[in-house]
């Protein structure tokens, strides 16, 4: 089959503040759009489930025409339908399945409802090709922090491990507050953490050496919360910098020696880093670090694939189809906790 | 000329193609299949199956429809969206116009009443969201939310789910809760209310949803304090 008798796969994601589209042909991303709701949520400190629904209805239909135009495709051209049907906000998953049924039925092609979570891993394919098989995924973000064996992305995927509490995003974006950093905390603390001595303050590693792929964040929130009190009682400045940088490194530091654990316990030869924290310097230099001593191949999309978008939806749409697994029915529910070990929605 | 309609701003689903021959006037439409089922928990999963449905009973594809009118509430939000989206998706995959119907008219228009009275329906919070009307077909103020004690019913009858939900005080001492029928909008009326007013050159509203309340979110205070925790 040569590239263009694949079909031309339209994903729709709207798992959380991102209303993404995106225009995939087998590996290859045709165009793709996304609208943020982010500074809607700035000022709460995180997402507001009511406040991303109704940007999501807003930018939904504008989304997949911008898409369609960059993809220089006409909605006939779409030969099926993907959409996140979980995991994610309840008022938001509504939003783009209602949607995708919607686009499903009128251009009379195949309905698929996918899987969040698998999707950030299938979006690599997009940027280097088909994946090895097997591979261990590491997803971090602001919801989700998961270690996965991946054997099939359509088929088979295996959770090995995930935060017992914060997701590390999570964690980021209250340590930001903490430090007088504005949200998302992602990239102010990358920021303030180059300034900074990651070896100057040595917050606790959570789950260090437990003999499991569980994350938590949460004491280690609490430990730089209890830090930046004890300072401002002491009357001393914030030695913002380091307070970042120490914090930054415990995060990456157990993120990348459980992900590359993984790889080696399973034998397995190839990691890919995806989610909105995959976009971190620290994260992406460490795993690049550890990888290469463990004989280790490492994947990592470019930023703009690593955040929630509708790029990763066509990718695991198209090889749901390329699988040959059958489609979702119009009847299709949301499910606000889809576990990854289900690909496609049943 | 068909029109597809639905709403999925209440606790019921409903959807019906209506339809009128070239160049009928409004007095000739009439609705030529519709669904209705109630269940406040499933909208996303009902919703979309039952337009296949109308439309396949009136012997129509897609394709042949000319018209999408919406509900556009006020309702719960969640159940609110999935229609909208459904709405605005699938018009702008037919290259069709898609137009708003306040889901209160749609339930004031299927009472068939020809006199003054009050359509309110269910807002949680123990408010409900209500309207006047002068009849059937002409809403005489804005909808408003509020609580039900606080409605200035002026003694008129009210109908539609708020009123069934809070008869104490809209009910003007109904026992019988026939009293408040129709409780939901249908899509029959919404449809052709919808292409009556089409045909007689009238501008629909716009597919907008009205949530007539901001949505629930305040400021994070200062963060929690963690010391005492401390050894």
């Amino acid at each position: 089959m040569s590239r263009d008798d694949l079909p031309l796969v339209l994903g729709i994601e709207t798992s959380c503040d991102e209303t993404g589209v995106g225009l995939v042909r087998g590996c290859t991303l045709l165009g793709e759009d996304v609208a943020s709701s982010v500074e809607q949520h700035a000022r709460f400190g995180g997402v507001v489930p009511e406040v991303a629904s109704r940007a999501h209805l807003e930018a939904m239909v504008p989304t997949v025409r911008r898409a369609l135009d960059k993809a220089g495709a006409a909605p006939s051209d779409v030969d099926a339908v993907a959409v996140t049907a979980g995991p994610g906000l309840a008022g938001a998953l509504l939003v783009g399945v209602s949607a995708a049924k919607a686009y499903a039925m009128a251009l009379d092609v195949p309905l698929y409802g996918v899987n969040h979570l698998v999707g950030h891993v299938a979006v690599d394919q997009l940027e280097h090709g088909p994946l090895p098989k097997p591979a261990v995924a590491l997803l971090v973000s602001g919801g989700h922090t998961s270690l996965l064996l991946v054997e099939d992305l359509a088929t088979r995927v295996r959770s090995l491990g995930d935060t017992v509490d914060d997701a590390a995003g999570e964690a980021y974006d209250k340590v930001a507050r903490l430090l007088g950093l504005p949200y998302p905390g992602g990239p102010p603390i990358d920021r303030a953490a180059r300034e900074g001595d990651p070896g100057a303050i040595r917050f606790p590693r959570g789950k260090w050496g437990d003999g499991t792929y569980d994350f938590s964040f949460s004491g280690l929130k609490t430990a730089v919360a209890r830090w930046v009190e004890d300072a401002g009682r002491a009357g001393e400045d914030l030695p913002v910098s380091d307070i970042a940088a120490g914090f930054q490194e415990s995060v990456v530091d157990v993120l990348t020696r459980k992900a590359v654990d993984a790889c080696v316990d399973n034998g397995v030869e190839h990691l890919v880093i995806s989610g909105g924290v995959a976009a971190n310097s620290r994260l992406r230099a460490l795993a690049e670090e550890r990888c290469a001593e463990a004989g280790v191949e490492l994947r990592v999309p470019r930023p703009k694939l690593c955040t929630d978008n509708g790029a990763m939806i066509g990718a695991l749409g198209a090889e749901v189809v390329a699988a040959g697994l059958p489609p979702s029915r119009l009847d299709l529910a949301t499910d606000t906790s889809l576990p990854v070990t289900q690909p496609l929605a049943p | 000329m068909l029109l597809l309609a639905f709403d999925t701003a209440t606790p019921a689903v409903t959807a019906a193609v209506c339809q009128a021959p070239e160049g009928g006037g409004p007095q000739t439409v009439r609705t030529a299949a519709a669904t209705s089922s109630v269940d406040a928990r499933r909208h996303g999963e009902l919703l979309a199956p039952a337009v296949r449905d109308v439309v396949a009973e009136a012997g129509a594809r897609l394709a042949d429809i000319a018209h999408i009118a919406v509900g556009v509430g006020p309702g719960p939000y969640t159940g609110l969206r999935v229609g909208l989206a459904t709405a605005l998706s699938l018009a702008d995959a037919l290259g069709v116009p898609c137009h708003g119907v306040p889901t209160l008219d749609a339930v004031a228009y299927a009472s068939g009443r020809t006199g003054p009275f009050i359509a309110a329906s269910d807002a949680r919070r123990k408010e409900v969201f209500w309207a006047r009307y002068a009849d059937a077909s002409t809403r005489t103020g804005e909808i408003a939310v509020d609580r039900p004690a606080d409605v200035d019913t002026g003694g008129l009858p009210v109908i539609g789910h708020g009123a069934a939900l809070y008869p104490a005080e809209l009910g003007g001492g109904a026992v019988d809760a026939s009293a408040f029928e129709p409780l939901y909008p249908s899509a029959p009326a919404l449809g052709e209310l919808a292409l009556r007013r089409l045909l007689a050159g009238e501008e629909l509203e716009p597919p907008r949803p009205l949530y007539l309340r901001r949505p629930d979110a305040v400021e994070p205070s200062a963060p929690k304090k963690v010391g005492q925790w401390k050894a």
